[in-house]
């Protein structure tokens, strides 16, 4: 009896809670939004709020320590040093370059998927592109180093083939055939969704006008698949652009993410690192607006 | 539709893509049996006596009991604010409410390096120093996009007369979350936490610039694979760090696709990854 008693007061408390919040839908979803937000407000912003204060700080030459003198004289620095545009550029560059070998990668497989393959061998092909992503970063990572070695796999196949010999270790191939291989289900993953989605009646009526493979492809499934293609190439262009790890492991050339680093660790100079972050940062947020432009967002 | 030589060039390509995915892997897998100090290919000789000497090595059980207990906190964070704003962008109109998702996914958009310093610069400038916690926060910031699709999918695809009659029947708001909205969306969590914990377990880009002097898996390996003398170790390691991420995965990777089965929409629940962590 008591304990029937007991469960309606209860009832009755938590009905009269979530009245009210039934009556006040915007209490409710205070409570609701107010832990994410305050969340990413305090961490996230904030930290790049402080990212963006300091890099108009600088550092004393004798102590180290971070003097609060405001000013451009990182940014002075940036852009009269000439290392540092041509590693901005290389940078670009090569995270533009990955872009690409990952596109035309992707395709032939993301078309197969979406098109040719059936129901079955489509969802074993798509777990098995989800798979590797999944697959430790840093792993991924260092089997590039073991295949590429000079004692590795790819320079003992060109040998037994009789070729010669493959010598890519520690060099700009190494660094963008691994950045290629990371990045491959990122862009993948977004084309074959575009492609999914074209309706068969438009290849059909392409065909019908007279349209052969390579025109109804150019005309009709490239234009139709561009925003999956710019939604791909947003992780692969970002992902390149703020890696420091795989240059250092793979290859001997600085990009912008290995002078930060060294900036934070090495050299101690936390608020010319943080002016050197705001270049990955105006770059994405063009390549952001442009992505936008193109219908990207839909199709990520 | 295509003519014959395109079929043959796609399936071709297709061909090549996915030795290319696969080729490193079965490498890893293979070289953690090398026998020789020396990464020669082809391996001449197996051995599985590195695990025994993994299994042992101290800085690896710190890096291991670290990194599971920072996925774990991370992960838990994720499931509370990333449902959390689920259920808000869900169930409500409010002003910003299409800038939620482009918030929250910020963190695995923007190039890694850019979050990692952020965190350390304002760590660095508000005295907070640095260890497990700030690992935590960091992660946690880039797991909530993860739980976020997860549950928003779900939630998309729950019709809304179930809630609606939970109430019509007389059920108060608790009553309705747990009967009704709590079971609708469980796999998608379940999911979501899956794709958190491997997301923070394989993490380093940020976790370099957050974790101070703390190890963790993916630190352990990244500060060995210079020193030639612990590549077995690190071969060793890497192995068995595919596998403690593949399995969840896969686990997730199931409980969305059986959902899916019942929900009207084709599309996985789990979303890809962003980054490796915030990673990479």
């Amino acid at each position: 009896m008591g304990s029937v008693t007991a469960e309606r007061t209860r009832g009755s408390v938590s009905m009269r809670v979530s009245r009210f919040f039934f009556r006040h839908p915007h209490g409710r979803l205070g409570v609701l939004l107010g832990g994410p937000l305050a969340w990413f407000l305090i961490v996230y912003f904030g930290s790049l709020f402080v990212l963006f204060l300091s890099a108009f700080w600088g550092v004393d030459v004798f102590t180290s320590e971070i003097v609060r003198n405001w000013g451009f004289q990182n940014f002075k620095t940036l852009w009269e040093t000439d290392v540092y545009r041509t590693i901005a550029l290389r940078t670009i560059g090569l995270a533009a370059a990955v872009t690409i070998t990952d596109i035309v990668l992707a395709f032939p497989l993301a078309y197969y998927a979406a098109r040719m393959a059936t129901p079955r061998r489509r969802n074993m092909i798509l777990v098995a592109v989800i798979v590797p992503l999944w697959a430790n970063y840093l792993v991924r990572v260092f089997s590039w180093k073991l295949i590429l070695s000079p004692t590795g796999l790819l320079n003992w196949t060109v040998e037994t083939l009789g070729i010669g010999s493959l010598q890519i270790a520690n060099s700009g191939w190494a660094i963008w055939l691994t950045f290629s291989y990371l990045w491959l289900p990122f862009t993948l993953l977004p084309i074959y969704g575009a492609l999914e989605r074209i309706s068969p009646s438009f290849l059909e009526a392409s065909g019908d006008l007279g349209a052969r493979g390579w025109m109804t492809f150019r005309r009709v499934v490239f234009p139709l698949i561009i925003p999956g293609i710019v939604a791909g190439s947003i992780f692969s262009f970002s992902l390149t652009l703020g890696d420091y790890i795989v240059p250092s492991l793979v290859g001997n050339t600085k990009f912008i993410g290995n002078v930060i680093y060294d900036n934070v660790g090495v050299a101690n100079n936390v608020p010319f690192a943080a002016a050197y972050a705001l270049v990955p940062v105006a770059v994405m947020a063009i390549y952001l607006l442009i992505a936008k432009r193109l219908g990207a967002f839909e199709a990520l | 539709m295509e003519s014959r030589t395109a079929r043959f060039m796609i399936r071709f390509g297709s061909v090549v893509a996915l030795l290319f995915l696969y080729i490193p892997l079965v490498i890893v897998v293979l070289y953690a049996f090398n026998n020789s100090i020396g990464q020669k290919w082809p391996i001449s000789s197996f051995t599985t006596k590195y695990f025994g000497l993994a299994w042992r090595s101290p800085d690896l059980r710190e890096a291991l009991i670290n990194s599971l207990m920072i996925a774990s906190v991370a992960t838990l964070l994720a499931l509370l604010l990333g449902s959390a704003a689920a259920f808000a962008v869900h169930r409500y109109r409010f002003f910003g409410r299409n800038s939620v998702s482009l918030m929250l996914v910020l963190p695995i958009t923007l190039p890694g390096i850019v979050t990692a310093i952020a965190l350390n610069s304002s760590f660095n400038t508000f005295g907070i120093s640095l260890g497990l916690m700030t690992i935590m926060i960091g992660h946690a910031t880039f797991c909530i996009v993860v739980v976020y699709n997860n549950v928003i999918a779900r939630l998309r695809r729950t019709p809304t007369s179930f809630v609606e009659a939970s109430q019509d029947l007389g059920a108060d708001g608790w009553q309705t979350f747990r009967y009704v909205t709590f079971p609708a969306i469980r796999t998608a969590l379940v999911a979501g936490a899956l794709l958190a914990f491997a997301l923070s377990f394989d993490e380093i880009i940020v976790t370099n610039f957050v974790a101070g002097t703390q190890l963790t898996i993916p630190k352990f390996i990244f500060n060995n694979l210079r020193q030639p003398r612990n590549r077995p170790i690190v071969n060793v390691v890497a192995v068995v760090a595919m596998v403690v991420m593949i399995v969840p995965v896969i686990i997730a990777q199931r409980l969305a696709g059986g959902a899916q089965a019942v929900g009207a929409t084709r599309g996985g629940d789990v979303a890809t990854p962003a980054e490796p962590a915030g990673g990479p």
